[in-house]
């Protein structure tokens, strides 16, 4: 296999949210995540992407009020098959 | 337990466990919790009555909150797929990464870490609620929903490409609200009294 083409800080940040998205075929994953290994500044800089990134899919998660949860649970009840 | 009895009873076990990211979701979409619970319980009974579409079990979780995501935008598709013309553009090179590294920020430690280490979940969710809706809706389900640019695309019936640009909009956008609340918050004041401490 051959080895990753060498790349540039700018193609690699222009590729970064599309690495953290999971979105990049073999190839291009490869070459990017090579370029943050050897580059401080735009590793620092896919570190902080990916924690934010974290803290914004935290907010997919509500605390359910008891209230919520009865009103749930009736309505399950009131299925029929 | 007859079959029927045995798959109610999993229904019921699979929605309530999921019942926190339904709500979560919902509530990133429909901003305030009245409406997002209403959005909960509309998106359970029609995942019920469509029960027999869910082919494998395991996937559970993605097809109900495309359900939940699609009831959402059943009325606004045309909205959503509209992005309104104002100057957003100007804003797509956004990076709070770069305005946290500029020479007058650089304070003890890294700006960024720091950063992260003082964001509140209230500012996140008030940043994305003031995200006009195409975006908003683009980052609630990439972002906090990690749903692929594919289903966001099927989703919103909107090409890749389209789910692509709007996403970087919105994230730019996102991170523009954060560093301007950071600046109202004293970020600034707080870095020029640490760069004078350490100096």
């Amino acid at each position: 296999m051959s080895e990753p083409r060498p790349i540039e800080c700018e193609e690699a940040l222009r590729l970064l949210a599309e690495l953290l998205d999971d979105e990049l075929h073999d190839g291009t994953r490869e070459e990017v995540e090579r370029h943050l290994h050897l580059c401080r500044s735009c590793f620092s800089r896919a570190e902080f992407e990916r924690r934010l990134k974290r803290e914004i899919s935290a907010l997919g998660r509500e605390d359910v009020s008891p209230a919520f949860e009865h009103r749930v649970r009736r309505l399950l009840g009131s299925f029929t098959t | 337990m007859d079959a029927t009895t045995a798959d109610r009873a999993w229904f019921e076990h699979a929605v309530l466990d999921l019942l926190p990211e339904l709500l979560g979701t919902a509530r990133r979409l429909a901003r305030n919790r009245e409406d997002a619970e209403d959005l909960a319980a509309e998106a359970i009974s029609r995942a019920w009555l469509h029960r027999a579409s869910l082919r494998e079990r395991e996937r559970f979780a993605g097809w109900m909150l495309r359900i939940l995501s699609n009831l959402y935008l059943s009325g606004r598709r045309a909205e959503a797929s509209r992005p309104q013309e104002t100057a957003l553009e100007d804003e797509i090179e956004f990076s709070l990464f770069e305005r946290l590294h500029q020479p007058f920020l650089l304070w003890w430690g890294t700006p960024e870490q720091e950063f992260l280490d003082r964001l509140l979940r209230e500012d996140l969710i008030r940043a994305i609620e003031a995200l006009p809706d195409p975006f908003r809706i683009v980052v609630v389900l990439a972002d906090v929903r990690g749903f692929s640019y594919g289903e966001v695309a099927a989703v919103l019936e909107v090409p890749v490409g389209t789910v692509r640009s709007r996403l970087a909009r919105g994230r730019a956008l996102l991170q523009k609200a954060l560093w301007e609340h950071a600046c109202d918050a004293g970020l600034r004041s707080d870095t020029a009294r640490a760069n004078r401490e350490h100096a």
